[in-house]
């Protein structure tokens, strides 16, 4: 084994330091959730108590956080589920090569770097001048799009950019029709990248802020009331959902990573799945 | 056949197309008529001019809140691109097994899955008057005084940017330096190059399409931010995005159309330039 060198050790500290960057705020209001009922928003901790998640649950305390919570869930799946399919019919598209995909790329391109609040204007004033209901389904669900669609899409250009077209010809030779190729070969081997798709689909829905902030409507989303709970609450029980909704998104993230690695177990135990397509 | 080729493609990207006319396209397109219109406190009025720009251009507000806007989008840059080009250098070459490399990775980019709002919250516990940073500084000795420009200042909103946005560096720049031959720094070293010649002559250069795509991500996310600036300044400091937020909330909304137009030419001219230095399509 080679000997590790200094540099190896500086380096490991200060990526020691970084994560300890990354993850410690979270850690620290995950303990002050703990607060007791007397303390405040900073140390030192007034005993240890769960009064501030049992305050959460209290109907009158803080505003609509259930219901906004329900909807941010529907509409991150919601969100999931279009981008996955439009991303992959996208990146299919894009294998073709076919006249204009170039400006369209750029669009993707403009999508992911406009800055949100431009989106959020943008299809709010649409809504307003033609008279239509603003909705987080609606105007919230589309303007959600333009952010998780791009990175969708960059997974799958990623995925097409490597993938083997020597399995798509082969089965062609066998006689599969131009659908069991997609549905027998090319689907199941880029699943995993599904799942990653999925993940960016959902997170990034659950979590937006800017582009849901004009198309929302007259009911929250997650994110929107806990902006506005920063504005008039000042007790820990603005710790205690961050912790709580920290959590379900790390659960979430565990679930579809779990997924991936499912997929790939099975994937190597099993090996092949010749035959299924007839 | 060719023509087929064509049609199926459009066909198949309809969906894609479709969500982006609606929703990024027509609200571009609208903005840019609205900043040409006019507004009374209550409504706005379809009508053709100039006031918007006039104002825009003849306040000295405006000036002063693209300086703080590049301002807060270099020093971010800087930052973010020194923690993310090392931290992205030892997982690349400094983590030989592959498991280990890869859970490390993920160990950077799960927080990018969990919510802003929430991880600038939890800011304030360490940095308020009271909170950890101020009393550990005062228990040493450091300070007699807490700090009070720690919270609600410049140094916050910036730490705030660092601490969402260096993953978007890390990423980036890790999925290029992943993909250099390390035939290539074996014959560096092999030619009697020092690791840190190595790391100036050949690993920077091939780590520049990573670090371009990397510097668009944090540029733009930073440029176009409202409401970072807004929750860690306490609503003390401003950049473009509240300018233009601030200008909604009053309902002015050509006024606002008509700064955010100038916020997105901006951006384009930025981008614009960055992709001279990279092919994006190339990099995937």
């Amino acid at each position: 084994m080679e000997k590790k060198s200094k540099s190896f050790y500086v380096l490991t500290a200060f990526f020691a330091l970084f994560i300890l960057f990354l993850y410690g705020p979270t850690l620290t209001i995950g303990i002050l959730s703990f607060q007791g009922p007397g303390g405040g928003l900073t140390f030192p901790m007034q005993g240890a108590s769960l009064n501030w998640f049992h305050e959460l649950f209290q109907e009158q305390a803080v505003g609509d956080i259930w219901g906004s919570f329900r909807r941010s869930f529907a509409l991150g799946l919601m969100v999931m589920v279009t981008t996955v399919v439009v991303s992959v019919m996208g990146g299919f598209a894009f294998r073709k090569r076919f006249y204009g995909s170039g400006i369209l790329f750029y669009l993707i391109i403009a999508s992911l770097v406009i800055p949100s609040i431009l989106i959020s204007l943008g299809v709010g004033l649409i809504f307003n001048q033609f008279g239509l209901k603003i909705h987080w389904a609606t105007s919230g669900f589309g303007s959600q799009l333009t952010w998780t669609l791009p990175f969708g899409l960059l997974i799958m250009f990623a995925v097409f950019n490597r993938f083997d077209k020597s399995f798509e010809e082969a089965a062609r030779d066998q006689g599969a029709s131009p659908w069991q190729t997609v549905r027998y070969v090319v689907l199941p081997i880029i699943a995993p990248s599904l799942i990653g798709v999925g993940l960016f689909g959902f997170t990034l829905s659950y979590d937006e802020f800017a582009r849901t902030l004009l198309t929302a409507g007259s009911y929250n989303t997650l994110p929107l009331e806990i902006f506005g709970m920063t504005t008039n609450v000042t007790t820990p029980v603005i710790y205690a959902l961050g912790t709580l909704t920290t959590l379900f998104s790390l659960l979430i993230i565990g679930a579809f990573l779990l997924t991936v690695w499912v997929l790939g177990k099975r994937r190597a135990r099993f090996g092949s799945d010749a035959g299924q397509g007839v | 056949m060719l023509k087929n080729r064509h049609i199926q493609g459009w066909l198949q990207a309809a969906p894609l197309s479709l969500v982006l006319l609606g929703f990024l396209i027509l609200p571009i397109i609208t903005i840019v008529v609205v900043s040409f219109w006019q507004a009374t406190e209550f409504s706005i009025i379809p009508a053709f001019s100039l006031e918007n720009y006039e104002f825009l251009f003849g306040s000295p507000v405006t000036y002063k809140v693209f300086f703080a806007t590049f301002k807060y989008a270099s020093i971010t840059w800087a930052m973010t691109l020194a923690i993310g080009f090392t931290v992205a250098y030892y997982l690349a070459f400094h983590i030989k097994n592959q498991t280990t490399q890869i859970a490390l990775f993920l160990l950077c980019t799960i927080p990018f899955w969990t919510s802003n709002i929430i991880r600038m919250i939890s800011w304030i516990p360490f940095l308020g008057r009271n909170g950890i940073a101020n009393s550990m500084l005062q228990s040493w000795g450091v300070i007699d005084q807490p700090l009070e420009w720690l919270l609600y200042s410049d140094f916050s909103v910036i730490l705030a940017f660092v601490h969402l946005y260096t993953l978007f560096m890390v990423v980036p720049i890790f999925n290029t330096m992943t993909r250099i031959d390390h035939s290539l720094i074996e014959a560096a070293r092999d030619n009697g190059a020092s690791g840190f010649q190595t790391l100036t002559h050949v690993i920077l250069p091939l780590t520049k399409p990573g670090i371009m795509i990397g510097t668009i991500f944090v540029l733009t996310l930073v440029m176009g931010d409202f409401i970072t600036v807004r929750f860690m300044s306490g609503s003390q400091k401003a950049n473009v995005g509240r300018l233009i937020s601030n200008d909604i909330a009053l309902l002015q909304y050509p006024s606002a159309a008509a700064t955010a137009v100038i916020l997105l030419i901006t951006v384009l001219i930025v981008i614009g330039i960055l992709l001279r230095f990279v092919d994006i399509r190339k990099e995937l």
